[in-house]
């Protein structure tokens, strides 16, 4: 039996990673993943690296690490509408500025994919999807037979992504995985205040797949956000676990099951 | 000069022209020339929606979309979303004149049934009903918001699409307006909108009265371009006549494909005007993200 961690869009919420990790290290894990995005959203980008180093976490990398790593003008997320488009600017300035030299020289050695081979299973990480670093894959947007595709494109029976913030599971008429790990850095748009992250356990060639809540202290997050002058929005966010911005790439069913 | 091929990279989109070019309303912007009475296109049937959506799958098709014309003049538009459903996420493009009460009650149901999203794409001009309906036609603008009206009230959130007709700058006021009138007069409390560019093609083209003297698209321009934003590299529509490489290029003979996905050619040269339209505009009906700079490029595609 092999049992990993895997978790993604950390967000710069330090005190969720801690939370994670603490409880990573009572569950008799194999090996820890991070699917990157590291930085965005919260405050002080540099205190995650320490937390991941010190774990031992396995690290690729996430379309905001790529565009700090290379030094890009934007975050590469691909929003459209404009309000989103200055909440991301917002956030991507501040990110920036604040990780060190030393950091986004790390984030630059990062892999964008790892190929594993646990109890006989191909296991794909990525952070969007296998064919792009910032494709989203929603629940609701993601067809049985694209993901077929997409295992097929990544050769993989399992396949591990995050970026979109929202975590699912499905199994596939083959008898492949996809899981999207959702995010430890927010909360998944449900009004609750917890993230998440996945347990993956493989035994005889078997997967299961479960998520773990991750309880935090939620309002020193805010306060620190409030320290350092991050917008209203992003903290009411972490406060009430509702989203209030980017809501334009939801699709539908993800987008009416929030409040805005 | 030769012009340059794109390959079909992977099926993304699936659209079929479920209503051919038969429309309710004559825009004065449309981009195909639908209209009433317009039959250069006819009706598809559900049977011929189920055996394509058959090898779709096995493509491994992504999404559908459902155009015209005006899909909801079909009167097995609702099998046939359902019949959808069930393969994939589905976009349904309309002009949301033809949305009665038990036709919103039978697309909320519908939609709860699926675990696949279902979106309405209704198109609107102008916040203001004068404005609208001088494109759009008479009467139009009250129809519209009351068909929102009713698909919010069951629970749907339909995406409104606005071609863009006004300088960048008034753009945060335009938003303004629109999300006071959505939830005035349509109680969408919350409304999702998406700002299209015009594009120069069709009865725009006229309308503007624009010369044709868009380039073409070379070899040269696609070096370092990433092709994924061309419709042509991950999309395909099906016709009552065929298969046809993009939804822009539906007049043009030598776009025709083929009589099926299944026999339809993999590439296509991007000889028309129209082609440098979409390597201007971009992918402007679906949402593919833009290419990573820098980033690894993925592995070769594995054999299925
Ligand atoms: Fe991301």
């Amino acid at each position: 039996m092999r049992r990993l961690a895997i978790f993604g869009g950390i967000y710069s919420n330090h005190l969720a990673l801690a939370a994670a990790l603490a409880d990573v290290a009572r569950r008799n894990v194999d090996a820890i993943y991070c699917l990157g995005d590291l930085g965005a959203f919260g405050p002080a980008p540099d205190r995650v690296f320490p937390l991941l180093r010190d774990s031992g976490v396995v690290t690729i990398q996430g379309n905001y690490d790529n565009s700090l790593a290379l030094g890009l003008p934007d975050c590469q997320c691909g929003y459209t509408d404009p309000r989103d488009n200055s909440f991301a600017r917002l956030s991507y300035d501040y990110t920036f500025r604040r990780t060190s030299p030393k950091n986004k020289a790390w984030l630059a050695t990062l892999p964008a994919s790892l190929h594993l081979e646990i109890e006989d299973l191909r296991v794909a990480l990525f952070h969007g999807s296998p064919r792009k670093m910032n494709e989203f894959l929603w629940e609701s947007a993601c067809s049985d037979a694209f993901l077929e595709y997409l295992l097929d494109f990544a050769r993989a029976d399992v396949l591990c992504v995050t970026h979109t913030g929202i975590k699912w599971h499905r199994a596939l008429p083959s008898g492949r995985h996809v899981v999207n790990v959702g995010a430890l850095g927010r909360p998944e748009n449900d009004g609750g205040t917890n993230v998440w992250y996945a347990l993956l356990t493989f035994a005889n060639r078997f997967l299961s797949v479960e998520f773990i809540p991750v309880v935090y202290d939620y309002h020193a997050l805010a306060a620190e956000m409030q320290g350092e002058h991050l917008p209203d929005e992003f903290i009411e966010t972490i406060l009430t676990g509702w989203w209030t911005t980017c809501l334009e790439i939801l699709p539908h069913k993800e987008r009416a099951r929030g409040r805005f | 000069m030769n012009p340059p091929r794109v390959q079909l990279s992977h099926l993304d989109n699936l659209w079929f022209q479920v209503t051919g070019t038969l429309c309710n309303l004559a825009c004065t912007h449309c981009f195909n020339g639908s209209g009433p009475g317009v039959r250069t296109f006819d009706f598809l049937s559900p049977a011929d929606v189920r055996r394509e959506l058959g090898h779709a799958a096995r493509l491994g098709v992504r999404e559908i979309f459902f155009t015209g014309g005006e899909p909801f003049l079909h009167p097995a538009l609702l099998e046939m979303l359902a019949d959808s459903l069930r393969v994939a996420p589905v976009t349904v493009l309309t002009n949301a004149t033809l949305l009665p009460e038990r036709i919103a009650v039978r697309l909320a149901e519908i939609e709860r049934a699926s675990s696949y999203s279902l979106e309405i794409r209704v198109s609107l001009d102008s916040p203001n009903e004068t404005a609208n309906d001088a494109i759009r036609g008479a009467g139009v603008f009250s129809r519209v918001l009351a068909s929102i009206e009713r698909l919010c009230r069951h629970g749907l959130l339909p995406l409104v699409t606005v071609v863009r007709n006004w300088p960048l700058e008034d753009e945060p006021e335009i938003l303004a307006s629109f999300t006071r009138l959505l939830s005035d007069r349509a109680g969408y409390h919350r409304p999702r909108l998406k700002f299209l560019p015009a594009l120069p093609l069709g009865r725009e083209l006229v309308r503007i009265g624009a010369l044709h003297d868009e380039p073409f698209v070379t070899e040269e321009m696609l070096g370092g371009f990433d092709s994924d934003l061309l419709m042509c590299s991950n999309s395909r529509v099906v016709t009552d006549r065929g298969v046809w490489v993009c939804p822009l290029l539906v007049e043009m003979p030598d776009a025709r494909l083929g009589s099926h996905l299944a026999d339809a050619a993999p590439s296509y040269a991007l000889r028309h005007r129209a082609c440098y339209t979409c390597y201007e505009f971009g992918v402007f009906c679906s949402n593919v993200s833009p290419a990573i700079e820098g980033a690894t490029p993925p592995a070769a595609p594995g054999e299925p």
